[in-house]
């Protein structure tokens, strides 16, 4: 294993500790417990608009926080769930009195942690709504799994809901257009090679030169298939099709579309992929009026990529295209 | 041992850090195989963090025991074993009240309300791959025991051997909750991490009431 790093066990608060003092203008950073919060927080009167899960998503979620998305973030161990009392901190560091939305991944692990979390909040008199984002087509059978996993829609929905919270929207309307957000995107993911978890050492799985992981997640974790390794063109259909088949998206539709990298994989790729996706997506007669490329929501170095097709109406794309001013994602500011 | 106490519950407690720590590889390496490799990692942080409480601390009662190693796990360990081995030590704690000491029948009392939180928690059921697969069966053997009339090590020692057998039995599954969910019917051929885990922290507990 060969990375820049001093001891595994510190891995995120070392990192932490460099974020704050890359954004001292955007970032206030706790560290016992750890929590991620805008600079300016608590924000009187504005819903407290709260994410979070394990570390080694990066951007996701700490680089999502500043005005127009995140209130705070709660970064877990590398690719382990915040515990309840990281996110009830950040409740408590944020809350402007019009409550907190929790926007959780559909992982195991941060569903209970999150859940836990709103009960004690709860208990301290802040009104805590939680929403869990569960946009991966590569999850089926969903009847006998934990459900789909929370993936790159969960980057889209921040941001939507974030430029929503900071327009005045109220706790009741935040949580709804959370769920039509949730509603109406899909995503999926490929792998070409694995990543290390610091403390393990070791990469999470091997793959042959000439094979890939179809469908995985954010977590390292393996696939749902492995297959042999086409060429881009073989590739990118093999993530959009069963997204565009999902929902469905027909005809007519106008859509965001993520192209997104997992960490390894370098933009010339990315954009190479993101052109291949354009044009089958024109092709089916698919509108696409927005765009994000590059990587925003990664599993460490692994390369690979995923897609994330977001059905888009006139709210959803003013919402889009609201100020955002933070580490990662910056416009209109 | 006729019945336990605080310290003794304590030194079963300092042990289980131990027993974790000396298979945190194990339990990496199991969960690397069908999840994200993060479990030994995360029960040696909230098992280490556990003992540096439990060493500053003086506790009256098993309950009080029970109660700090709930709460040091739930804000130590994350994913998804932090809240489910901190619910099945809040629950035991609840259950065993304000006892001084705990006989057979109380602990056997504790093991069923640890299993009922983490149901409550998880929502798994025997046969989803996780640790209910362990829990289950050592609960069935600790209440049997306690019924014929055993005592706290006997009870615990039928628990164990249990919750060995449960684990076990998760090998052949296909996984239906948690991470390794999503790998379908790649998941089987894997002994589940967190039924491990179960069965290592009660194969301890055993030998710490000899």
């Amino acid at each position: 294993m060969k990375k820049i790093i001093n001891d595994p066990a510190t891995v995120v608060a070392d990192a932490l500790r460099g974020m704050a003092a890359a954004h001292p203008d955007l970032l206030d950073v706790q560290y016992d417990p750890a929590v991620v919060v805008r600079a300016d927080a608590p924000v009187p009167r504005k819903v407290a608009v709260i994410s979070g899960g394990g570390s080694g998503h990066e951007p996701l979620h700490g680089g999502f926080v500043g005005r127009g998305m995140l209130d705070a973030a709660c970064p877990g161990a590398v690719f382990t769930s915040p515990t309840p009392d990281q996110v009830q901190a950040a409740i408590t560091r944020t809350d402007g009195g019009a409550g907190a939305l929790l926007i959780v991944k559909n992982y195991t692990g941060d569903v209970l942690n999150f859940e836990t979390a709103a009960e004690l909040a709860a208990m301290e008199g802040v009104e805590v709504r939680s929403v869990v984002i569960d946009d991966d087509v590569a999850v089926k059978d969903s009847l006998y799994t934990a459900g789909r996993r929370g993936v790159g829609g969960t980057v889209l929905l921040e941001k939507i809901v974030g430029a929503a919270a900071e327009r005045g929207v109220d706790l009741d309307g935040c949580e709804a257009l959370a769920r039509r957000v949730i509603g109406q995107v899909r995503s999926m993911g490929l792998a070409l090679s694995a990543c290390t978890v610091p403390h393990a050492g070791e990469p999470s799985f091997t793959l042959a030169d000439d094979e890939m992981e179809l469908g995985i997640g954010i977590h390292g974790e393996p696939g749902r298939q492995r297959v042999p390794v086409g060429p881009a063109s073989e590739l990118v259909p093999a993530l959009l099709d069963p997204i565009l088949e999902d929902l469905p998206f027909t005809e007519g539709d106008r859509v965001l579309l993520f192209t997104n990298g997992m960490g390894g994989t370098p933009l010339i790729e990315l954009y190479l992929a993101h052109g291949i996706a354009e044009e089958l997506l024109a092709a089916r007669g698919i509108v696409v009026e927005r765009r994000l490329v590059g990587p925003y929501i990664t599993s460490l170095e692994m390369q690979g990529m995923s897609l994330t097709v977001l059905k888009l109406d006139d709210e959803l794309i003013d919402l889009w295209d609201a100020p955002v001013h933070t580490p990662a994602l910056r416009w209109g500011v | 041992m006729a019945t336990c106490t605080a310290s003794s519950i304590a030194d079963a407690l300092r042990s289980a850090a131990q027993v974790i720590t000396e298979h945190r590889d194990e339990l990496v390496r199991l969960d690397r195989e069908i999840g994200d490799g993060d479990h030994g990692e995360n029960m040696k942080r909230g098992f280490t963090a556990m003992v540096s409480k439990l060493d500053s601390t003086e506790l009256a009662t098993p309950g009080a025991v029970l109660k700090l190693a709930a709460s040091t796990l739930i804000s130590t360990v994350g994913g998804a074993a932090g809240p489910l081995y901190g619910t099945a030590f809040l629950r035991a704690a609840a259950a065993v009240g304000d006892a001084a000491e705990l006989d057979a029948a109380l602990v056997a009392k504790a093991l069923q309300a640890a299993l009922e939180g983490v149901v409550a928690r998880g929502k798994a059921v025997v046969g989803d791959k996780t640790m209910v697969d362990a829990l289950t069966p050592a609960v069935a053997a600790a209440e049997s025991v306690a019924e014929a009339g055993g005592d706290v090590a006997s009870v615990l020692s039928a628990a164990a051997e249990a919750a060995d057998q449960g684990a076990e039995s998760t090998v052949p599954l296909v996984a239906r909750k948690g991470r390794a969910s999503y790998l379908g019917e790649r998941s089987a051929g894997h002994l589940d991490p967190g039924a491990r885990s179960t069965a290592l922290l009660l194969r301890t507990f055993a030998g710490s009431a000899r």
